[in-house]
């Protein structure tokens, strides 16, 4: 699989989404700085964790407004995989490629700590490699990662089995609704998600619950 | 015209913090009346933060070589070898004064500074420690100054990208007036790829790198006089505002600039800013220093050049370039939205000059700024011995009730409520997060070794003795790096004390620094950085002399790493190091003091030679992977030792205690130098045997197992009781 990942001032977890990225697929991820207008050719494009900007405006607002954003927009446009992690799901929301919005924790603090997620959908790009509500461990590390979104979006993302994972056994770390941890986009090939699956994919991390999203991508690549 | 020309009053000297006798100095090395701005430069080179005029001569007392040691103190941070071309840079530093005027923003440039002084010796940052202690819970600036300082550190660290992987968190009356924030940071380099702040050459551009230039910070320590400047009477918060994002891309900026050759010194800027970073560099560098101040970038109008030599914004570099790298070196920072101005040059008169809007402010020999500064050999008395307790002073209560009332108590408590808010796990290489004996984190590019850290001191046997306090911290880190498998390496020192202009307070601090230094050099753990805080004080009463140590160790094989969870049912727990018969000493212990109301008796001595006996000892079997799961004895004894061993991992156990002996001490007594150890049990006689050759006391007490933590004949809790009790007054503390 082929991959790029997109690198912004502020964001601080490409270093591990680079490390994910080489040690499942084999080969390290193209990287693209924030100026650039075109995409190399990939088949996957991630946009990792991190405070892009120092999150001083709303979180991902300035990012979403960066020149390499259009070509992602556009990437995504041509069905190539992208997937926002953590400030890059919050990226993808701003530049209007997954619909809601992310709020502070509803703990107003910043929380760090091994959640449970709930495989909503295992149907999807980035998600077969998983069995059908399966639930995995998986970190999260992040201050505003309070999914909301109105009803009627809601239902849709619900009805349209666009939840693909869900935070499960009375895990859910900041107040999302309906304890939504990452969302598609309606063509299936966008993925935003707030909790880390790059933190946990190997031995040294406790457990490799996170790879099967790597891994799902890696079979839709091949 | 912004003004340099005030009268240099008694007053003004005064107000500036300097002693009639430190002035006095001052005109015999200029020669004449010092001018305003250069009357700020001694005054932020002589003050005791930067100039350490009352510990210097203590301070020289204290091991700072080792065969791995690469820089000892004295620059930006030490430098420790750990193989293959790999080091260790760490360095811990204090920042008391400002977290407690406004805690969010002084715990969080507290964990700026001390990653800057990290990266710019040319490490990228890995890991992040924070030493915290707090007055009384019931205070009521206490809550407030928990959640400022905790969101703080977390908001400056996460947003850099640093993992915070241990620390300590304190509550005493004594620092009612006076929090603690002792940030350490850790970072790793090629040891052919280290940076100093040394200058070399004369004509050489120096450089100012990241953020602009403001008046915060002016106005701090030092001045407080508000006739000699009516700008001054803005009073502009003294308490600087971090900008983790600027720093983030500083970091980067930085390392790419290192790669590319253009940095011949560099020296970030902390206390004092522009003026300790250049009389540095030149100072180290045998040369002199032209700084042209129209050249500084500012973000603020008519600043004056007192006021930019005195700046301490934060997010700030400066460098001496390579002048053929000039292009590509604005280039990288133009990439990363900082600033890059060319504003002095080296020179070889020795002279540090000064130059705003075309004259001459200051002109001042470098060396003379930093080499003559005062020093003080201040009076002390020495500390009274403490009366330990009477043999059979042995105060009874209820053990099960005991060990749940300890857990649940503010100092024992789970602090979950405030490593949860540190990202604990960036960076993907954390083995070890908060709440074991020493956070682990491998290194990047090598296949087995890993780093552990923690960081250690217990305050009130410091108050009660100094020097077995300050022996017992160095003990306590260097035991609690063992306890991972590690083998300890070096260590940074954090001296926060009171008032050394009082006599008690100077007798604690030399009497501390006496014992760091001894078990420093028994135990083969050298100091290599540090940081002293003094004048921790409200109202007379000095805070409990806390010198926090940071302590450094080296895994070669994570994969034989301890951990302090049992790793299955039904395997044999052994007890290392206990005085025949187990444990005895109850004074100063946990026990007495939340248990009974009592501060009294000796802290427990520290045997160095057996601690160091013991801790190999321990080293050995864990990296023969025959121990399941390690945890050292410390605040609260076997009991609470066992409590959190059984609450790491769901498992009870049950322990025999010997026949005969009063369980009281043999529980909860602080005996030092010792650990808890499973095996499988068909080991557990080799084991045993082994010690007994290597002339160390060992003991088999128990076997893990079931859901309940049984003691004895007389005391049995559940595993999920220990829980709930540990995980609940931290947050419901904090709500308040």
């Amino acid at each position: 699989m082929k991959s790029a990942v997109v690198l912004l001032p502020g964001l601080n977890r490409d270093r591990d989404m680079i490390a994910a990225l080489t040690k499942v697929s084999g080969q390290a991820p193209k990287t693209v700085w924030q100026t650039e207008t075109e995409l190399p050719d990939v088949d996957l494009i991630v946009i990792p964790g991190g405070f892009s900007f120092g999150d001083y405006l709303r979180c991902g607002a300035i990012a979403a407004r960066m020149p390499v954003m259009r070509a992602v927009a556009d990437a995504a446009k041509r069905g190539v995989m992208v997937m926002g992690v953590c400030n890059g799901f919050q990226i993808l929301l701003e530049a209007g490629l997954l619909p809601g919005a992310l709020m502070r924790n509803s703990s107003l603090q910043f929380v760090c700590r091994e959640v449970k997620l709930q495989v909503a959908n295992a149907n999807t790009a980035f998600t077969r490699a998983y069995a059908p509500n399966e639930v995995i461990r998986c970190p999260v590390a992040h201050h505003d990662g309070n999914f909301f979104a109105d009803p009627d979006t809601l239902a849709r993302l619900e009805g349209e089995g666009r939840v693909a994972f869900r935070y499960a056994e009375d895990t859910n770390p900041n107040g999302s609704l309906n304890d939504i941890a990452g969302i598609l986009n309606e063509d299936g090939n966008v993925l935003g998600l707030m909790p880390h699956p790059e933190n946990l994919i190997e031995a040294a991390h406790g457990g490799s619950d996170g790879r099967g999203i790597f891994e799902s991508a890696l079979r839709v690549a091949a | 015209m912004i003004r340099n020309d005030f009268p240099i009053t008694p007053e003004l000297v005064a107000s500036h913090g300097l002693k009639p006798d430190e002035y006095e100095r001052i005109l015999r090395i200029t020669g004449r009346e010092p001018s305003f701005t250069e009357l700020g430069i001694f005054s932020a080179m002589w003050n005791e933060h930067c100039s350490y005029k009352s510990s210097k001569r203590w301070l020289r007392t204290l091991p700072t070589k080792g065969e791995r040691v690469i820089q000892g103190p004295g620059e930006n941070a030490g430098v420790v070898d750990i193989g293959d071309g790999d080091c260790v840079v760490f360095k811990m530093e204090s920042h008391n004064h400002p977290s407690y005027i406004e805690p969010y923003q002084g715990a969080a440039t507290g964990v700026g500074g001390i990653l800057r002084d990290v990266f710019t010796m040319g490490a990228r940052p890995i890991a992040a420690m924070n030493s915290l202690r707090f007055g009384e819970p019931d205070h009521p600036k206490t809550r407030h100054l928990v959640a400022g300082v905790v969101a703080g550190v977390g908001g400056y660290g996460n947003a850099f990208g640093v993992p915070t992987v241990g620390g300590e968190v304190n509550f005493d009356a004594r620092y009612n007036g006076n929090c603690l924030v002792n940030a350490f940071a850790a970072g790793l380099a090629k040891t052919d790829a280290i940076f100093l702040s040394e200058a070399k050459g004369v004509g050489l551009p120096v450089v100012y790198l990241g953020a602009k230039t403001g008046r915060d910070g002016v106005g701090g320590a030092t001045m407080a006089s508000a006739e000699f400047d009516d700008k001054i009477d803005e009073k502009r918060p003294t308490v600087q505002v971090g900008d983790p994002f600027t720093e983030k891309c500083l970091l980067e900026a930085c390392l790419e600039l290192m790669a590319s050759g253009a940095v011949i010194a560099i020296q970030d800027m902390g206390a004092a800013g522009l003026t300790c970073s250049a009389v540095e560099m030149g100072a180290k560098g045998n040369l002199g220093i032209e700084l042209d101040l129209d050249r500084v970038p500012v973000r603020e109008d008519a600043m004056s050049a007192y006021e930019m030599m005195l700046s301490e914004s934060q997010e700030r570099m400066l460098m001496v370039l390579r002048p053929e790298k000039e292009e590509e070196a604005q280039a990288i920072f133009r990439k990363w939205g900082l600033d890059f101005a060319i504003v002095g040059k080296t020179t070889d008169d020795l002279r540090f000059r000064i130059i705003h809007q075309g004259v001459e402010v200051a002109n001042l020999p470098i060396k003379e700024l930093g080499d003559e500064a005062p020093e003080y050999d201040r009076p002390r008395i020495e500390p009274k011995k403490p009366v330990p307790l009477a043999a059979d002073d042995v105060p009874q209560a209820d053990i099960a009730e005991s060990i749940l009332k300890l857990l649940a108590s503010p100092d024992q408590a789970s602090r979950r409520w405030v490593y949860e808010q540190y990202d604990t796990m960036i960076g993907g290489n954390s083995l070890q997060r908060p709440g074991g004996d020493a956070g682990v984190v491998r290194v990047e590019g090598h296949p087995t070794k890993a780093l552990a850290f923690s960081s250690d001191v217990t305050p009130r046997y410091c108050e009660a003795d100094p020097f077995e306090g300050g022996k017992q911290a160095v003990a306590e880190c260097w035991r609690n790096l063992t306890a991972t498998g590690a083998e300890p390496l070096a260590a940074t020192d954090n001296l926060n004390f009171g008032n050394p202009e009082r006599p008690e307070i100077m007798g604690q601090f030399a009497a501390a620094i006496q014992g760091i230094g001894e078990a420093c050099r028994e135990l083969g753990f050298p100091i290599v950085s540090g940081n002293v805080s003094l004048y921790n004080e409200t109202n007379g009463r000095g805070i409990l002399p806390t010198p926090t140590i940071g302590g450094v160790g080296l895994i070669p094989d994570w994969s034989k790493m301890a951990r302090i969870a049992f790793a299955a049912e039904g395997q044999t727990i052994l007890h290392f190091g206990a005085p025949e018969g187990g444990a005895k000493h109850l004074g100063q212990s946990i026990y007495l003091r939340d248990i009974h109301g009592r501060a009294d008796g000796a802290p427990p001595p520290v045997d160095l030679a057996h601690e160091k006996r013991v801790g190999d000892f321990m080293r050995t079997l864990i990296r023969e992977g025959v121990a399941t799961a390690v945890h050292d004895i410390s605040d609260g004894g076997f009991a609470l030792a066992l409590a959190e061993m059984a609450m790491a991992s769901g498992i009870g156990a049950k322990a025999t205690l010997p026949d005969g002996v009063d369980p009281i001490p043999y529980l909860f007594g602080e005996d030092q130098g010792r650990y808890l150890l499973t095996v499988v049990s068909t080991d557990a006689d080799r084991i045993l045997g082994e010690a007994k050759a290597a002339g160390i006391l060992a003991e088999k007490i128990g076997e893990t197992g079931g859901d309940v933590l049984v003691l004895g004949e007389s005391a049995s809790v559940s595993v999920k009781d220990l829980t709930a009790a540990h995980e609940s007054w931290f947050p419901s503390y904090m709500k308040g």
